[in-house]
């Protein structure tokens, strides 16, 4: 038996089924690799190890008793903590949260359970999903398991780099304009969001509610697969999930499709775009090609990336993702004063209004409390349509133009992001910059498409490059499949960071 | 009251908080109920946790459509919900969840009976549901608690256009509004529990000179009852008039805008409020949680099928069927069932007066005894029935059957058992009647002689003996048999 931690998620369950090991061991494993390597990485914000063997220990007993096993029976994974867990905190990486104990569970950990997953701990993220590199987390910043010096990407840069470091045998993260796929590119791991609506919204703590969207990290596709039909599916609680049935996607992911079509957007293709990851993409195309591909150039105009005189990249998806979702954010947050629960501050104060500035005050970061001001001021009187209002047009038609370029073909193919990881601390102190990390995943989160970000090799200083399959609503089959096609011709799967060789 | 030939023209709108009489609140299952402990009818949803989202009650929404199709209100195919935005310790998430540009309903219109006969239209500009927020508590000079059990119920918010030129125009929109909604179902219409709130807006016209000026807008904030509602309007439309006439260019509506006052239950006075220091800004946008509502056409088409007759309409068929006075038409139609108590009787034969005379003696007295409507005593259409054609066929009297009347309410039953197992019977039995009749000529000489007369005294005499006759029956001899024979003997 090779090492536990090496398997993926797929081949720990048929282990465990199996009676090759046990999930008690299994989570032992992983609560080893976490003992060791987290004081690194810093991917976990409470790691609820008893609960974890407890769950464990459930499932072998059921093994034991001749019970049917649930579909993750014995996996331990990670879940981000901006997901409500009805035991350990729930704290969104922020001061504000820092002591709340959720008194129920989210849709997507209640399908976790019943799956029989074994649940490991909460990650860290940027506080509140807000950020593209985790440096924004009200604790402490994780590091890229691929070069500590790094950053891990984010929000859910706490799931990734967890899925990398081999902590877990997967992971579940949220996605607003990349939350998921931009980690998982920096990371070398596979991060997948879903369509809008496909995984209910229930016990996720909302950020930008139109786009929030959870889905897994995991090291391989049919993991992926695997994930997405444990959590996707309509549920009552939330009224934006969507009611269509969940295909198997576990057993679609291994056929690949015939005459697959492979859009490259010409808009994304500027000299705005790294060499690096550029040369990475194409020959990403190329691989597909070879497997019998066609490759077709297609036009998402909105979503067009510039380079300002300044020689600063640009685009209307940005701005009007920011838009959008810093102002739902500041009604979001809104919840957050001092009175019903949460940090509420210990100076005395006159008034209501004086304890809900001072707990505020104290309780949010910067990011959010720049997020916040900037949502509230485009929603105020004479500025709703100057902003919020034109940004709503602007996704209307992003949306239009993915709507034709699905015409045109199955699947389309782009980078994660810009660049490779950068260096922690390297964009703290110019917020614009640090937005336009998201610069290739925010309009599908504008449009409510799927999208996953699977490794294409690795670039300079051995840093991992991540590609991006976007398909049409409800197109996860198809995303799944043609993600698979590329792993296995590529063979480029289950990259292990050089920290864990040594 | 008014200077120099001034004309003053009163003009208000009102905007009525309905609480709607669902089982569970608007966005989460939680008990719709006033009075239980603090804090008891609350989960995650309605308090506003991290993570959590609203779903949305239908029932809630077709009790609104129920009512605005009554109200003759287009219902939009495609309406939404929005977020308003302001901090209160009452309001968890720090935003209402309402309807901002596409309410459910709009352009609908009242008919408001007036006392002099006549019925006003008023307007009603759009009805929106919203979550009502929940309560502070002072009940502790060291602390203001929160409770959160109404945090989350539906209430319809109606908004009138400003149509109303006089106080009585006011209380009649309320009350009938009142009626419509307890009648349609939608809503208890409790006062005392707050089912029903009033904000009033008020300013005056006011015509000197060939000029007209109107006082700035006064909204009274949160009225809890009629009698609030009635003595702000009017305090208001003093004040503003008196305020107006000290200062006819300044106190305007120009140069003092839109302003919001309180009402002092003590005094029956309005208060200004103090200005919050910004201007109110709710930021409204779209609710991203929810879906947008797009009600089905035959859902809306299946709703107002069931709306039956509304109670304007009955009254106006009962003055013009059954020949009631308008009062007598208005007291049957406080609620659907009397009304329904009252048809269905008149179809099984009861002639309609006496029906009617029922309800409104005994059965009016019986609901007063016991804080229900008439239709609510417990007496069922074909007991009516029997007891008003017993009575049209002389069987029993107007005074038996008041005791019938009763016994049925107690103790069930059909009248006719009753009036005879108590005796109630009239005795229309010419041999028995007779008997009394000799038995009181002869033990009255000197009424019989004056009945006999042509004298001013012939008619109170004849009048006694009947009397005396009725007396010996025990009020069970039918009268016109008693005068048949009375007359007779006297002229003999």
């Amino acid at each position: 038996m090779s090492n536990i931690t090496d398997l993926s998620a797929l081949e720990l369950r048929d282990a465990i089924a199996g009676g090759e090991v046990s999930a008690v061991e299994a989570t032992r494993a992983y609560l080893a690799t976490i003992e060791r390597t987290d004081p690194q990485v810093r991917a976990f914000n409470e790691v609820l190890a008893e609960n974890a063997l407890a769950q464990a220990q459930a499932v072998d007993a059921a093994r034991t008793a001749g019970e049917k096993l649930g579909p993750l029976a014995g996996v331990p994974l990670a879940v981000k903590d901006n997901l409500a867990t009805p035991y350990g905190k729930t704290t969104c990486s922020s001061k504000i949260l820092a002591e709340f104990r959720a008194p129920y569970a989210a849709t997507v950990v209640e399908k976790l359970h019943a799956a029989g997953a074994v649940i490991l701990g909460k990650t860290n993220l940027d506080e509140f999903a807000m950020g593209s590199s985790t440096e924004n987390s009200g604790f402490e910043a994780t590091r890229n398991p691929w070069d500590l010096s790094r950053v891990p990407g984010g929000s859910s840069g706490g799931s990734a780099a967890a899925v990398a470091a081999r902590q877990c045998a997967a992971a579940l993260g949220s996605d607003t304009g990349g939350s998921i796929r931009q980690p998982a590119g920096f990371c070398g791991v596979v991060g997948f969001k879903p369509t809008y609506g496909r995984v209910s919204r229930y016990g996720l703590v909302a950020y930008g509610s139109s786009l929030d969207q959870i889905g897994p990290l995991t090291r391989d596709v049919p993991d992926a697969a695997m994930l997405t039909a444990a959590i996707a599916g309509h549920d009552p609680k939330d009224s934006t999930s969507l009611p269509a049935d969940v295909p198997d996607y576990l057993s679609e992911v291994e056929h690949p499709i015939e005459n697959l079509r492979v859009g490259l957007p010409r808009e994304f293709y500027s000299d705005a775009l790294d060499a690096e990851i550029n040369a990475a993409i194409h020959a990403a195309a190329e691989t597909y090609r070879n497997a019998g591909a066609d490759i077709v150039e297609v036009s998402l105009p909105h979503s067009r990336i510039d380079r300002d005189e300044q020689g600063k990249l640009s685009s209307y998806a940005v701005a009007c993702y920011y838009i959008v979702a810093m102002a739902e954010a500041s009604s979001n947050l809104a919840r957050y004063d001092g009175v019903h629960y949460g940090h509420r501050t210990d100076e005395a104060v006159d008034d209501i209004i004086q304890l809900y500035s001072r707990s505020r005050a104290e309780g949010f970061g910067p990011e959010v409390k720049r997020r916040i001001m900037l949502g509230t001021y485009t929603l105020s009187a004479g500025y709703y349509d100057a902003y919020y209002n034109k940004a709503l047009k602007v996704r209307r038609l992003i949306k239009n133009d993915f709507d034709a370029a699905f015409q045109r073909c199955d699947v389309v193919l782009c980078p994660t992001a810009p660049t490779p990881a950068f260096a922690i601390g390297e964009k703290t102190g110019d917020p614009l910059t640090m937005y336009l990390a998201d610069i290739y995943t925010i309009s599908v989160n504008l449009a409510g498409l799927p999208a996953l970000s699977l490794p294409a090799g690795l670039a300079r200083d051995g840093l991992p490059v991540g590609m991006q399959l976007i398909g049409p609503a409800l197109g996860e089959s198809t995303i799944l499949r043609a993600a698979r096609m590329y792993e296995t011709a590529s063979g480029t799967t289950r990259l292990k960071p050089p920290m864990l060789s040594e | 009251m008014t200077d120099r030939n001034d004309t003053v023209t009163p003009v208000i709108g009102l905007e009525i908080h309905v609480e709607l009489a669902t089982e569970t609140k608007m966005f989460c299952r939680c008990r719709n109920h006033f009075g239980d402990p603090p804090n008891t009818n609350v989960c995650p949803v309605c308090i506003g946790m991290p993570g959590v989202l609203p779903v949305m009650n239908a029932k809630a929404v077709d009790y609104s459509i129920r009512f605005a199709l009554a109200i003759g209100c287009e219902i939009p195919f495609f309406t939404k919900w929005d977020r308003k935005s302001y901090y209160y310790p009452d309001l968890p998430k720090n935003y209402q969840i309402s309807q901002y540009d596409l309410p459910l309903s709009r352009q609908g219109k009242l008919e408001v009976p007036l006392s002099d006969g006549t019925t006003k239209t008023i307007r009603v500009l759009r009805a929106h549901l919203e979550e009502d927020a929940g309560k502070n508590v002072h009940d502790n000079p060291a602390h203001t608690g929160v409770d959160l059990n109404r945090a989350g119920v539906p209430l319809l918010e109606i908004v009138s256009e400003p149509d109303m030129n006089s106080v009585e125009e006011v209380m009649g929109y309320a009350r009938t509004m009142h009626r419509l909604v307890r009648w349609l179902g939608v809503s208890e219409a409790n006062m005392q529990m707050g089912h029903m709130r009033f904000e009033p807006n008020i300013n005056l016209h006011v015509t000197r000179d060939g000029t007209t000026y109107k006082t700035p807008i006064i909204e009274v904030k949160n009225l809890n009852s009629f009698k609030a509602l009635e003595n702000s309007v009017a305090w208001e439309i003093d004040r503003q008039y008196d305020e107006w006439r000290s200062d006819p260019e300044g106190f305007t509506l120009a140069k003092l805008g839109k302003q919001n006052r309180g009402y002092d239950d003590a005094t029956g006075r309005t208060v200004l409020q103090r200005e919050k220091e910004e201007a109110h800004e709710y930021r409204y946008f779209p609710e991203p949680d929810l879906v947008p509502v797009t009600p089905d056409a035959a859902r809306v088409e299946e709703i107002r099928a069931s709306l039956g007759e509304l109670p304007l309409a009955r009254r106006q068929r009962y003055v013009d069927e059954y020949a009631l006075s308008l009062i007598d038409a208005d007291n049957l139609t406080q609620d659907p069932a009397t009304g329904e108590l009252l048809d269905e009787a008149v179809r099984l034969g009861g002639d309609a007066k006496r029906c009617v005379n029922l309800l409104l003696g005994r059965g009016a007295a019986l609901a007063n005894e016991r804080t229900c409507t008439i239709g609510e005593i417990g007496v069922t259409p074909p007991q009516l029935a029997e007891l008003a054609k017993m009575l049209s066929d002389g069987e029993i009297n107007a005074t038996a059957a008041a005791a019938v009347f009763d016994e049925m309410v107690a103790g069930g039953g059909s009248p006719r058992q009753i009036a005879e197992s108590r005796g109630l019977l009239a005795v229309t039995d010419s041999g028995q009647i007779e008997t009394w009749v000799d038995e009181a000529i002869a033990g009255n000489a000197q009424a019989v002689a004056d009945a006999r007369s042509e004298g001013k005294k012939q008619k109170k005499a004849f009048g006694f003996l009947m009397g005396q006759v009725m007396q010996k029956s025990r009020g069970a001899a039918q009268p016109a048999e008693v005068q048949r024979l009375l007359q007779q003997k006297l002229r003999s």
